[in-house]
């Protein structure tokens, strides 16, 4: 072992110090996501309550700024449950695939313009593979409880989600079509061309789709079947408890940044401005590009709360029907019209 | 150093799996398990500078064929899965059948001459990226298999849906 270690450094001394600098970058953009998932709750539920003429928590702290560690530090300590008849190996791992999932999903997104973990080529793939490694947390947590309600809620998230992956791929396709690359800093990039500087306004068709398909992916209202609480209790993590639930919770709100991000990175134009306010007023410029990313995303996850306040959930076989029978065709015809604009021109 | 370590991993990883996925007494272990060697087939990939095949690799065999096998997986009488004999009683024929391909392969290893090396070479590949290279091999010169292939899924699609949607 000793060896390999020698070679690795003597080949190249700055190997060591490259991977401290990744480390470094990991480590903050955890501690920065898991801040902002704790604050997102909050705000989940202050933006809801104050939508609902009500005004959400106030308890704990000044308006109840200290909920989110209230909540983290009981769940942190209550009492594990698992059930005798589940399958414990793979009961443990379910939320942990969950976390990892939406956590590695996170290195490949351009926070600006020289922030990254990872640049790489496949970077929209990337995002693909990842989160078809979360429809696994469903089925597993499903499966292996060995209760009824999670297994039906487990197969039904996992039909959601696996056939919402298909809609969300097309629209994202006609994206890279426009750009013609599948690396994300380079599809922020491409964006600048347009005097508005983003691809929202050609692609809205494929922004929508996007939306909707984000929406099922992270299995929020109005499509939170596998949560239906009227019919399924609480779907495929009914029993979980203390921290391993706190994990799926933890999952889906860091799914949620991670779809923000995507949609803010290949409609919004990233951390960029629209080129015609820099050019209109060019103090715009000074400001560091990962404010106007962080506005971006903090309106989408704003978008996200809204619409749960907003819409009842869906009847699981309409949401059937609306992945495959209008979304795919839509995402599908968007696709080709696409390409034969940008063929002509 | 560094590749062959890897390497190493990748290759030693990829065959415990296989092994160990055709041991598990619940199946539902076994397609885990292979998702987990789906991964490690996906870092070979990438061990190859093939990152689109990589990502296709986790995204198609992972994210779709997998899934749909834990969903009849699922279906089954685990139960009556979990009594029954995990091998047919000729499993020894097949491994001895196994092994000896395996030495044929040993001994003709040395005889083994590459080809010439094609017009595509790492640094090209690098270059123009991955994604970019299949894609014009694939739409250009490959075209007819290409088509044929997506006409033969196409066939298995609407077979399968005649198939369940029969009028009885």
């Amino acid at each position: 072992m000793n060896e390999i270690f020698g070679t690795l450094g003597l080949q190249n001394t700055s190997f060591i110090f490259q991977l401290l600098i990744v480390l470094v970058k990991i480590a903050v953009v955890i501690a920065v996501t898991m801040l902002h998932v704790a604050y997102a709750t909050y705000f989940e539920r202050k933006v809801i309550g104050h939508m609902q003429v009500r005004l959400g928590p106030m308890r704990v702290g000044p308006h109840g700024l200290l909920q989110p560690i209230a909540d983290g530090v009981k769940l942190f300590f209550k009492e594990d449950i698992i059930p005798t008849a589940a399958d414990k190996t793979i009961f443990q791992i379910a939320p942990l695939v969950a976390v990892f999932a939406t956590l590695s999903s996170l290195a490949v997104i351009p926070f600006f313009e020289t922030f990254y973990i990872a640049n790489i080529n496949v970077g929209i793939l990337y995002l693909f593979a990842m989160s078809s490694l979360g429809a696994y947390s469903i089925i597993m947590s499903g499966w292996s409880s060995n209760s009824k309600y999670s297994f039906l809620g487990g197969l039904r998230s996992s039909a959601q989600v696996v056939s919402y992956e298909i809609a969300m791929a097309f629209s994202l396709v006609s994206i890279m079509l426009m750009a013609g690359s599948l690396n994300l800093v380079e599809i922020v990039q491409a964006q600048q061309q347009y005097w508005y500087g983003m691809y929202l306004f050609p692609q809205i068709v494929a922004y929508v789709v996007f939306m909707i398909a984000a929406f099922a992916e992270t299995n929020r209202t109005p499509f939170d079947l596998p949560e239906a609480e009227s019919e399924l209790v609480a779907g495929y993590f009914v029993e979980y408890s203390g921290m391993r639930f706190a994990l799926f919770f933890l999952g889906e709100y860091i799914g949620m940044i991670v779809m923000s991000s995507l949609a803010v990175v290949c409609f919004w134009g990233g951390w960029t401005i629209p080129p015609i306010l820099t050019q209109l007023f060019p103090f715009l410029s000074n400001i560091p590009g990962i404010f106007w990313f962080i506005i971006k995303v903090y309106f989408h996850i704003f978008l996200f709360y809204w619409v749960r306040a907003t819409l009842p959930r869906y009847r699981y076989d309409k949401l059937m029907a609306l992945g495959w029978k209008i979304l795919i065709p839509v995402a599908l015809g968007n696709l080709v019209v696409t390409s034969i604009i940008k063929y002509i021109f | 150093m560094l590749p062959q370590v890897f390497f190493a991993y990748f290759a030693i990883v990829t065959i415990a799996l296989s092994l160990i996925i055709i041991t598990r007494k619940n199946p539902v272990h076994s397609v885990l398990w292979m998702l987990v060697l789906f991964f490690h087939i996906a870092g070979l990939y990438l061990f190859l500078n093939a990152e689109f095949i990589a990502a296709v690799q986790v995204i198609l065999y992972a994210g779709a064929v997998l899934v749909l096998f834990l969903f009849v997986i699922m279906m089954l009488n685990l139960k009556e899965e979990l009594s029954s004999e995990r091998f047919i009683g000729e499993w020894p024929i097949g491994v001895a059948l196994g092994l000896s391909i395996l030495l044929f392969v040993f001994f003709s290893i040395s005889k083994f001459i590459a080809g010439p090396s094609g017009e595509f070479t790492i640094e090209r590949i690098l270059k123009e990226t991955h994604t970019k290279a299949i894609g014009k091999v694939l739409y250009t010169e490959y075209i007819l298999p290409f088509e044929v292939a997506s006409l033969i899924l196409l066939i298995a699609i609407v077979g399968a849906i005649v198939l369940a949607k029969k009028r009885t």
